[in-house]
């Protein structure tokens, strides 16, 4: 394995990535709306059209901002299917986005006359090559996506600081939230914006593929080893950081070992975050399979 | 723009790559509709997403390990039992996160998703460099447009067994969607059933990804069932209108694809179902938006002329026994209950226009009419003999009851009223109130 300083940065921007994805990520899972990442990022193609089709260049803050609007958008017709439909938030969810992909495809091939927009390469962005495209800071080359996503991380981080209070408890109980007298309603739709604009700064510089595993899978194996809200969210995020960073060595390492020249970064952070969430699932000391399968047993030994 | 002549020949299937296109999306609409309907009083309608996506690194190891073996490696059943494998797989590792934690479905299904997909990216990472490893991917991303014979035949077989499969299994699934913890203590194998439901929805996906793409197949699982939902409280006719939904949207969207040249069909079909689907949403008669408007205004506007015709009689036994009609004072109204000045006159107007209220008096002095004052003895005996019952027989405090009578005696038929008669035997024709009627101070 040749370890380069380019590898340094693409693990520290996916660290940065994952723990900007695994914080908003938790109130996710809290809320039972964990497909929220992946429905998003399948919604913002028409927002990505539009942003094209107006300005006519494949400019980076256009593009965002109609990519983050459509991805709020998302949230809010989901909301209202579910409320006024009275039917299920994952169903609402699953109609909201089908629709709005499709939408954005037929808009896409209009626009693909003109320019190569290929919804492949907006699900793929490729955190292999972010080291190409760099931002000089004093004397330092950064690359770009670890200013984004570092942004994006420090954004959560301060939102969540400020309305931990508020967030924690419309989360666990939005109608007492109401009666305290701060609007579940306004903070759902503020943890939405914060989850559009967290994927789409993450999966526009890194790819969709992070966004939607570190958006659910550190948030759940934390749930496994706590029940409180604070250290759920600081052990998510270590367990996103820590992810990112093996699942980037494991890229370079594994494909070697059984035959193939490379692989997916990507695609190796979300398996590696996989085995850390079967670990958590497996050794984890208050529920998890080994604890509960001693506790049947010491109960059974208990009867008899 | 096409010629009237043109729709006509496409929408009938004239031609033979419509025929082929319409027959069948329209075959896959049926049969995700029907599976799709589970799934949704599951509430896992997104499993179809979960499961698409699962296929993935099946598919990615099916290739690796037919070109080790000297194939092509583009072999379809070798890649769609890849596929197979690999969606059950994801499916397995969902149950058993439901099962064995306290998470719910929706993280198990997320987790299947991203794990399984991003290993899925990085097993095609690894795959890319075999030879004839492109193109590997539009397997997933499937075009309806460019369906053939071949792949009709293929989605009517699935799409008959799995159609037909749900059918003869038609209770058992039932129970096992409305009441799985029933099904379980009666005996049934309910962790069997689920997971013979989420094969035959793991048959549905992975033939319609192969055919229609992703994004399609992920539609036609959540769409017309939920549209079909609108309209139907009865599981049965349920099934047949989300099947009906599925195909229609695919005979209207692959019609109109064939008519336009840049419009895909896939993306075409699920806006078609979208359409459906606000439609049934607005408009649906068993919980349609629109109507459920309707009975709720309907429901307020009675809710308030009980309460103004009560009120009103309640102010006409302060002021003489017997109670006789009288104008009343519009300000001994307004102080009776916490009602605002706008909402009075509304209430007004809207006893003006049944005829509650004798026309053309002095504002200031409100006149019950005939009716009106009959009405509202009615009314009030009503919540009055609900009271009694409360207090008699609920063991409610007569300085609470009031509160709790009003909640249920807007809805008090003729017959619980006649039953209400027979159980307390009211001695005189509206018994008096049980409680101190709050008065204007």
């Amino acid at each position: 394995m040749n370890w380069t300083p380019d590898d340094t940065w693409i693990a520290l921007t996916g660290a940065l990535c994952a723990m900007a994805c695994s914080l908003p990520g938790c109130f996710l899972v809290l809320r039972k709306m964990s497909m929220m990442g992946d429905a998003i990022s399948h919604a913002v193609l028409p927002g990505l059209a539009i942003a094209f089709l107006v300005t006519g260049e494949r400019a980076s803050l256009p593009m965002f901002l109609g990519a983050a609007a459509t991805g709020v958008l998302t949230a809010v017709f989901t909301q209202w299917i579910t409320r006024f439909g009275n039917i299920d938030q994952g169903a609402a969810m699953g109609i909201v986005f089908t629709t709005l992909f499709a939408l954005g495809l037929i808009l896409i091939v209009q626009a693909a006359d003109h320019v190569d927009l290929d919804p492949g390469c907006v699900l793929y962005g490729a955190i292999e090559f972010i080291t190409f495209d760099t931002v000089s800071l004093g004397s330092t080359e950064i690359p770009r996506a670890a200013l984004v996503n570092g942004g994006a991380l420090l954004l959560n981080l301060t939102v969540i600081a400020t309305l931990y209070k508020e967030l924690r408890i419309s989360s666990f109980d939005s109608g007492l939230a109401d009666t305290l007298g701060f609007s579940s309603g306004l903070l759902h739709y503020l943890l939405m914006t914060l989850v559009a604009v967290t994927t789409v700064a993450a999966f526009e510089s890194v790819g969709s593929i992070i966004v939607i595993a570190m958006m659910i899978v550190p948030p759940a194996a934390a749930l496994l080893l706590t029940r409180r809200l604070l250290p759920m969210l600081l052990l998510s995020s270590a367990i996103a950081g820590a992810s990112a960073v093996l699942g980037h060595w494991a890229a370079l390492i594994v494909p070697p070992l059984i035959g193939f020249e490379r692989t997916n970064t990507s695609g190796m952070i979300a398996f590696t975050a996989g085995l850390l969430f079967t670990l958590a699932w497996i050794f984890s000391p208050t529920e998890g399979l080994l604890r509960r399968r001693a506790d049947a047993l010491s109960s059974a030994d208990g009867t008899t | 723009m096409p010629t009237p002549h043109e729709i006509l020949s496409t929408v009938l299937l004239q031609s033979y790559n419509t025929r082929v296109v319409v027959l069948g999306t329209a075959m896959l609409g049926l049969a995700s509709g029907i599976t799709g309907a589970f799934l949704l009083l599951r509430k896992r309608s997104l499993m179809g997403d979960a499961l698409s996506h699962a296929t993935f690194p099946g598919i990615g190891i099916a290739f690796a390990l037919m070109v080790s073996a000297g194939g092509s490696g583009k072999d379809l059943p070798g890649l769609l039992t890849g596929a197979t494998i690999s969606g059950v797989l994801g499916v397995l590792c969902m149950l058993a996160i439901r099962n064995t934690t306290r998470l719910r479905d929706d993280v198990a299904m997320g987790f299947a998703l991203s794990v399984f997909f991003g290993t899925g990216a990085a097993v095609y990472a690894m795959v890319q460099t075999k030879p004839g490893a492109a193109g590997l991917e539009s397997f997933i991303y499937g075009k309806a447009a460019s369906m053939v014979f071949s792949d009709v035949v293929m989605i009517s077989t699935v799409g008959i067994t799995v159609t037909a499969t749900a059918l003869l299994l038609l209770k058992e699934f039932t129970v096992l969607c409305f009441d799985e913890n029933f099904a379980a203590s009666t005996g049934w194998p309910v962790l069997r059933l689920d997971i013979l439901l989420l094969v035959l929805v793991t048959a549905v996906t992975v033939t319609g990804l192969q055919a229609v793409g992703l994004i399609l197949i992920i539609a036609f699982l959540i769409i017309p069932p939920t549209a079909a939902r609108f309209w139907t409280n009865s599981l049965r006719r349920m099934l047949v209108l989300s099947g009906g939904i599925g195909a229609i949207s695919g005979w209207l969207g692959a019609s109109v694809s064939a008519l336009f040249a840049n419009l895909p069909a896939g993306a075409l079909i699920v806006l078609t179902a979208a359409s459906i689907f606000l439609f049934s949403m607005l408009f649906g008669t068993a919980r349609g938006v629109v109507l459920k408007l309707l009975d709720q205004a309907r429901l307020q506007r009675r809710i308030g002329r009980q309460h103004l015709l009560r009120a009103a009689y309640e102010i006409l036994e302060t002021m003489n026994q017997p109670v006789s009609n009288q104008p009343i004072p519009r300000q001994r109204l307004l102080e009776h209950r916490s009602w605002s000045n706008p909402e009075l006159s509304r209430l007004l107007t809207q006893a003006r226009n049944e005829d509650h209220i004798e026309p053309g008096s002095n504002p200031a002095q409100i006149h019950l009419s005939e009716s009106g004052f009959g009405e509202a003895s009615r009314i009030t005996r009503n919540h009055r003999l609900w009271e009694l019952y409360l207090i008699t027989h609920a063991d409610i405090a007569p300085s609470h009851v009031d509160r709790d009578a009003d909640l249920v005696e807007h809805i008090l038929g003729a017959e619980m009223v006649r039953a209400l008669e027979a159980e307390l035997k009211p001695r005189p024709v509206i018994p008096n109130s049980p409680h101190q009627i709050p008065s204007p101070s």
